[in-house]
Parts: structure tokens; sequence; C-alpha cells
């Protein structure tokens, strides 16, 4: 039941010479939606995870000479890599979009492309705060609704509605565990950025 | 209570960036490429040693290292920093200039996944 992944246990797969640029895209979600599952499946590593620590103002702790530690907290980023052609690798890092945690907004925002947001039928509340924070970053989304068993099935316009979704912001269903499922929806967000980008302004 | 060992950080994160919060540069991003370029770790502290020896094998990302080697990120981002003054790591990235723009990065990402189906 634990699918959260082991960094002590990886060996290091290096990038081939080839390679020369980096980019990144941000997988979010609140808690058990599936981000670490997502990352997982499309991963050619085995995923890793840093810890960053937090005051609970959401400043990154990066010393803690005199920081009691009730005051601090943790944050886990679990992040993937697929490299893409000899030139291009792709990092998908999978984070929970809780607004405290500013400062590693700004980092994880800072140069993405581009954001899929899992969502689960059953908790759509639960999405507003991440969805909003992308939103403050000005950073562009796809949605994806990540199948449950258990999770009602709702009609994609009843949706749309309930996440208050803008008419161009593309709304998939896919399934975290499924290699196949989960590339289309991010082909789906990689193509909603290029018809983005492609928009006289 | 303490924490069980596991998931406690292996370092005080002050000691080993010296007490510093911030880099000496401002080039590394979580998915900057570093590569090793010198062999020499003599007066290297314990976790610059590290970093060095990981990074010889070939580039690898910020957040890799740091995820290997169990640092947080912006621990991570100060040493390698230090260790780019020092001339022990680079960065393996096209000039800026070189940098392909935007629309043709996404659509390489698009082709590349697609080839993935
Ligand atoms: N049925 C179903 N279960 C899933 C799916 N994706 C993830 N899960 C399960 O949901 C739980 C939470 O997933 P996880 O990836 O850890 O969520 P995270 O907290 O967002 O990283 C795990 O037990 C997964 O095995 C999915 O698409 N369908
Ligand atoms: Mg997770």
């Amino acid at each position: 039941m634990d699918s959260a992944p082991a960094s002590e246990a990886a060996e290091p797969v290096y990038l081939p010479d080839t390679v020369r640029t980096a980019v990144k895209l941000l997988i979010v979600g609140h808690f058990a939606v599936g981000k670490t599952t997502f990352v997982g499946t499309l991963s050619e590593i085995r995923p890793l995870r840093t810890e960053e620590r937090m005051t609970q103002a959401g400043a990154i702790v990066d010393d803690l000479a005199g920081v009691p530690d009730k005051t601090t907290t943790t944050v886990a980023m679990d992040f993937g890599r697929l490299t893409l052609s000899e030139q291009l690798v792709l990092y998908l890092f999978g984070t929970p979009g809780q607004s405290r945690f500013e400062r590693l907004w700004h980092d994880l925002a800072r140069g993405a492309l581009g954001a899929l947001v899992l969502v689960d039928t059953s908790r759509l509340r639960q999405s507003f705060e991440v969805m909003d924070l992308l939103e403050q970053h000005g950073l562009p989304y796809a949605v994806a609704v990540n199948r449950f068993e258990t999770a009602p099935a709702f009609p994609d316009d009843e949706i749309r509605e309930a996440l208050d979704l803008l008419p161009g912001t593309p709304l998939v269903s896919c399934d975290a565990r499924d290699h196949e499922s989960s590339t289309r929806a991010l082909i789906t967000l990689v193509d909603h950025l290029l018809t983005l980008d492609q928009e006289p302004e | 209570m303490r924490p069980p060992r596991d998931e406690r950080a292996l370092v005080r994160p002050h000691v080993v960036t010296g007490g510093r919060a911030h880099p000496s540069r401002n080039v590394f991003d979580l998915v900057t490429l570093v590569i090793a370029v010198s062999d020499r770790t003599t007066g290297l502290n314990p976790e610059q040693r590290r970093i060095v020896t990981l990074c010889r094998g070939g580039a690898l990302s910020v957040a890799e290292i740091a995820g290997h080697l169990r640092l947080p990120v912006g621990v991570a981002r100060v040493l390698l920093s230090d260790l780019m003054d020092s001339g022990h790591v680079t960065t393996r990235a096209p000039a800026p200039s070189a940098r392909p723009p935007r629309l043709q990065l996404l659509q390489e990402v698009l082709d590349g996944l697609r080839a993935r189906l």
C-alpha cells in the first residue's frame, strides 16, 4: 500500500551525454489523489523524493539554527524523469498544492511549462486550493480526473461547473496506474500549452 | 518524542552550509543539469565530497542530486554553488541564447510523448 518512493535504494541513472535541455511539468492535487502513482507510472527512473523543511508560515528552512522543531514541518515532493529525445529531458514533479508552502511553490513554478491537476470526483472541493495557486502563479493547466472505482461518475459539464473551469481548459479522465492513459493525459496538457502559446495576445 | 530515524534528516543543514541559507549563485534551478569536472575532493566537506562523487558518473538534475543524497533542495543548491565556484562542478545547458524557444520546446515534448504511446 505504500507508493512512496525510497530514494536511498536507487542507483543514479545518468542522462545521455547528448541531453542539453531539461524542462519540467508539475503534477498537482490534494492528498491521495494519485500524484505519486502518476509520476511512478511514467518515470524511466525509480522516482525520487526530496523533503523540504518549512516553517509553519511556509518559508523554506535551510538553516535550522534557532528554529525550534515544533515550528517546522516537512513537505515531500516526488519526481520522475522521461528522456524524450537525444537533446531533451522532461521532469515531472508531484507536489501537494498547499498555499502555505509558498516558497516551495515559487521554486516549482519557476520555469515550469505547465501543470496537470489530478482530481477525484468524490472530493472535488479539495482541488480548489491548488487550482487557485496555479492561477496566482500564472501557470497554465489541464485537469485529469483520476478514476477511482468508488468515486461517483459525473458528466463532464457538471465537473467543469463544480471546478469553475474556463471553456478552453481541457478536462480528461485517466488511470494513474496505466502508462498509456497517463501519457495521454500529459499529451492533452502539452497540446493545450501549445495552443495557448500560439494564440494571438 | 523523537521521530523514527529514517524520518530525521541525515544532516543538520546549517552545519553543511556553514550557516548560509542562500547560494552564492542563482543558477541552480531544480532541473539545472550538473556534472563534475574535477576528481579532486581534498579540502571538501563530506557532503560536498558526496556530491562530487555522485556527479562524476554523468549529468543529473539538481533535484536528482538532492534526492539521491537525501538533502533538502535548498541545501543542495548552496553546496553546488560553492562547488561551482571552486571548479568542481559545472552545469550542462545550452547558452541562454541557444535555449530553444518555448514553442519549439513544447512541440518537442509533445512529439516525445506521442512517440511513447
Ligand atoms: N483505483 C485507483 N487507485 C489509484 C489510482 N491512482 C492512485 N491510486 C491509489 O490511491 C492511493 C493514493 O495514491 P498516491 O499516488 O499515493 O496519491 P498522492 O498522495 O497524490 O501521491 C494509492 O493507494 C494508489 O494506489 C487510480 O487511478 N485508480
Ligand atoms: Mg504522494
